[in-house]
């Protein structure tokens, strides 16, 4: 009986790609949440200390 | 009145915006990619290539972003260059690795249906060789971002370069009719597509899927740009606070 997940001689071929693409976008996506929490935190980190950028009309170094 | 170019064109403004969309598109990238591979594992073989059609599924939707990304850059420089637009830039550099990982799984993916198909993962083929020359731009223009401290400069010189880079995109297109072992195009082509209807859907609904994820991790990249930028400038503007609270007190 053949099923949907029954793909014949060249199964390999076949999951060994969606395997690749599964990969290389689960990565994409963790590098991106990754970097953004990271870039965040720092951002986080600098207004604690009291550095403002110019729009937010807050002297540098205040805190 | 403003247009939607001018609006979005300020940063907070973007963030604003994309931090509401994002979630959206995620989720609609996620569902429809879903749809997709419902559709790709209940499609029948092909009658010549059998079961190794579903490769087909997920190498075309890479190979059309790969080229569509690159497009999307070479706007983006030119917005940049032109028109000087404060997130051109942004929207080319984030896009770059996005648009080398979707070239990167085209090739993979292509040489995984080669071998079963053609009997050899590789051949210098003139539609196999053009992308490969693609995928080596992507890094060029990551290489040569890197290799420059000065922001402006680095913006200038890699949306140059993707610009005359975009010549690869035609040579890519017609590549197929230049004795390629490639089969030529059957969706995007005059006239009607020559493949069936149950294949065709799989393959337009994973590719509605692909795009939308795309769209989804190059808005996510985008602002991980512009925070990234504001680390840079926050930093700058602490060192400069702390050098002209030196400057006083050595008067």
């Amino acid at each position: 009986m053949t099923t949907a997940m029954d793909l014949g001689t060249h199964a390999a071929y076949v999951w060994a790609s969606y395997a690749a693409v599964a990969l290389v976008l689960v990565a994409l996506v963790g590098w991106l949440v990754v970097d953004g929490h990271r870039q965040q935190r720092l951002i986080d980190a600098l207004e604690g200390r009291g550095v403002r950028r110019r729009s937010q009309s807050t002297e540098p170094g205040s805190g | 009145m403003q247009t939607l170019t001018q609006s979005l064109a300020n940063p907070t403004r973007f963030l604003a915006l994309s931090a509401r969309l994002l979630p959206w598109i995620a989720a609609a990238s996620a569902l429809v990619i879903a749809i997709g591979l419902g559709l790709v594992f209940t499609a029948p073989p092909d009658y010549q290539m059998g079961h190794t059609v579903k490769i087909m599924f997920v190498h075309v939707p890479a190979a059309w972003l790969s080229m569509f990304v690159y497009a999307l850059i070479a706007v983006s420089s030119f917005g940049l260059l032109v028109f000087r637009h404060p997130l051109a830039d942004v929207s080319a550099k984030a896009a770059a690795p996005l648009g080398a990982a979707f070239t990167f799984l085209a090739l993979v993916t292509g040489m995984l249906w080669g071998k079963p198909m053609w009997g050899a993962f590789w051949v210098w083929d003139p539609r196999l060789t053009s992308v490969l020359l693609l995928f080596f731009l992507y890094l060029g223009l990551i290489a040569l971002r890197s290799s420059i401290d000065e922001e402006a400069l680095a913006a200038k010189l890699t949306a140059t370069l993707s610009l005359v880079g975009i010549v690869i995109l035609p040579v890519i297109k017609f590549s197929v009719d230049w004795n390629s072992l490639h089969q030529p195009a059957s969706v995007m082509r005059l006239g009607a597509p020559t493949i069936h209807a149950s294949l065709l859907w799989p393959l337009l609904v994973m590719a509605a899927g692909m795009t939308l994820l795309f769209a989804a991790l190059h808005v996510k990249a985008m602002r991980n740009e512009i925070l990234r930028r504001r680390v840079k400038a926050l930093r700058a503007f602490a060192a400069d606070a702390a050098g002209g609270l030196a400057g006083q007190a050595a008067g």
